[in-house]
């Protein structure tokens, strides 16, 4: 028994610290990475200096921000100032609790799940979680006693708001298909067919909400820097300004990996190793969104609200009514 | 291990809870509110009702304590001026008021009103089944009547604001 638990305590730890690890090499290698395709697409050449083609340039932007003076307004409300940055980060880090990223496996005899969790209500706790990280940025906006700060944050939670339910919605089909809130269910359940195939609709109006969602181009208006300077972090600087930036990524990273789970058949693919796939299918989905970002234009709020309220959300309706009645059709 | 968890949580809950009384910066207090919500969320986690708390912090703490602290920050609400609000006839009342209730939960707790035979739904009956397939069955099947009766109060309380926010339409 104490064995037991010691094995799953330690099996449990190396898996959480692995995937945390993972998560942030990529959030480093995502910032290089936007960077250098953004700047090819715009025909020039993006970072060069710092090692080879730019390569070492996250860790130089780094270790420059975290040199820089660290600056918190004289009127800022303190606690919740510093709190902010670290409210963002953490449910976007979190969320990869429930999210598998392999089949079992046999590791010195033991049998290893590659998902830190199988909770049987998992794709609620995704949205309990992705519903709490507004919090950071509406604290951002007021602590920072700046009113494009609380512009910024204002309408950024506002837009997530929003956009969280279109996002839930847009999943709800495929759990229908699964008949299972367990990530690890759905995954199963795609080992013969991908959910695109069956839900197009669904990841159409999943990944329009996941960019608005992560206040992303074309819905990244709450950074809009000629209306509102820099949004809600416009008075943080050096390490604090930092960890919001890994927010942004991390939640990338996150959206990415649900995309990956519900729709694109997580770990499943021939020939090479589960993990692998697992890792091609989120690199192509950040890849998308960076391909996003370089191609078009922000919106104007009015028209992300109406966009959002009055032509995805009742799309969303449409394909949940859909699907249950195709599902009544087949029996 | 379960009963040590209950106890710090419920004590983060409780402490939580009476910050929220005694803050007097509202947005605090709304951050506290927001915490007690989570706390009681990881305490239906320990009454294994996996489902109740997803739903408790997307509703709750996710959904209507977001448009709180938006209320809050938007109207800026002046702190001293909230100070002078506070009604002082209220005071005595609300005492007596607090001592009758907690004498009240202290009789019910120790009378055998609490102890009634156990239910067809057992902790291992719900877990074999699923928390969430479980509650959908019965919210659809024996509760349907109530469950639509809600789903309409919501539906007309929705109408009603909107009516209320825009007089001409």
């Amino acid at each position: 028994m104490n064995k037991e638990f010691l094995v799953y305590f330690i099996i449990a730890c190396v898996k959480i610290l692995l995937v945390f690890g993972v998560v942030q090499l990529m959030i480093i290698s995502m910032i290089w990475l936007e960077r250098k395709v953004m700047a090819h697409m715009q025909v020039r050449l993006g970072p060069m200096r710092v090692g080879p083609h730019g390569l070492l340039q996250p860790i130089a932007d780094g270790i420059k921000l975290l040199f820089k003076e660290d600056i918190i307004p004289q009127k800022a409300s303190k606690l919740l100032f510093i709190l902010a940055p670290i409210m963002t980060v953490v449910p976007a880090l979190i969320t990869f609790a429930v999210i598998p990223f392999g089949d079992k496996v046999k590791i010195l005899g033991y049998n290893v799940d590659l998902v830190i969790t199988d909770i049987n209500v998992g794709f609620l706790y995704v949205f309990a979680v992705s519903s709490l990280g507004i919090y950071g940025i509406v604290m951002a906006g007021w602590a920072s006693n700046n009113k494009y700060s609380l512009l910024g944050g204002i309408r950024s939670s506002a837009q997530m708001i929003s956009y969280e339910l279109t996002l839930g919605l847009s999943l709800i089909g495929v759990v229908m298909l699964t008949e299972s809130l367990s990530l690890v269910d759905v995954v199963n359940g795609q080992a013969k067919l991908w959910n695109i195939v069956l839900q197009p609709l669904g990841f159409f109006i999943y990944c329009t909400s996941a960019f608005a969602e992560v206040n992303r181009c074309p819905f990244d208006l709450p950074e809009a820097e000629s209306e509102l300077v820099a949004g809600y972090h416009t008075e943080y600087s050096s390490m604090k300004f930092a960890t919001f930036f890994m927010a942004e990524y991390a939640n990338m990273i996150t959206v990415s990996a649900i995309a990956v789970t519900f729709f694109l058949g997580g770990w499943h693919g021939p020939f090479l190793p589960p993990v692998v796939w697992f890792m091609l299918k989120l690199s192509a989905c950040l890849f998308f969104f960076i391909w996003v970002r370089s191609t078009y234009p922000r919106l104007r709020y009015d028209q992300l609200m109406n966009f959002g309220w009055k032509f995805l959300l009742p799309l969303s309706l449409f394909n949940i009514l859909i699907t249950g009645f195709i599902m009544i059709l087949k029996g | 291990m379960e009963a040590y968890l209950f106890y710090i949580v419920a004590t983060i809950a409780v402490i939580t809870g009476v910050y929220l009384i005694f803050e007097r910066n509202p947005v605090f207090s709304a951050l506290f509110l927001i915490q007690t919500m989570v706390c009681i969320a990881v305490l239906y986690i320990l009454l294994e009702a996996q489902f109740i708390a997803a739903v408790q912090i997307i509703v709750y703490a996710g959904a209507i304590m977001v448009l709180f602290l938006f209320v809050i920050m938007l109207l800026n609400l002046n702190i001293k001026e909230e100070s002078k609000n506070a009604l002082p006839f209220q005071r005595i009342p609300a005492v007596v008021m607090g001592i009758v209730l907690f004498a009240a939960i202290c009789m019910i707790i120790k009378s055998k009103l609490l102890q009634g035979k156990h239910g067809e739904y057992t902790t291992a009956y719900v877990n074999s089944v699923g928390n969430t397939k479980l509650i959908g069955n019965l919210l659809f099947t024996d509760y349907l009547l109530p469950f639509e009766i809600t789903s309409i109060l919501l539906f007309v309380a929705a109408i009603g604001a909107i009516m209320l926010a825009k007089r001409k339409l």
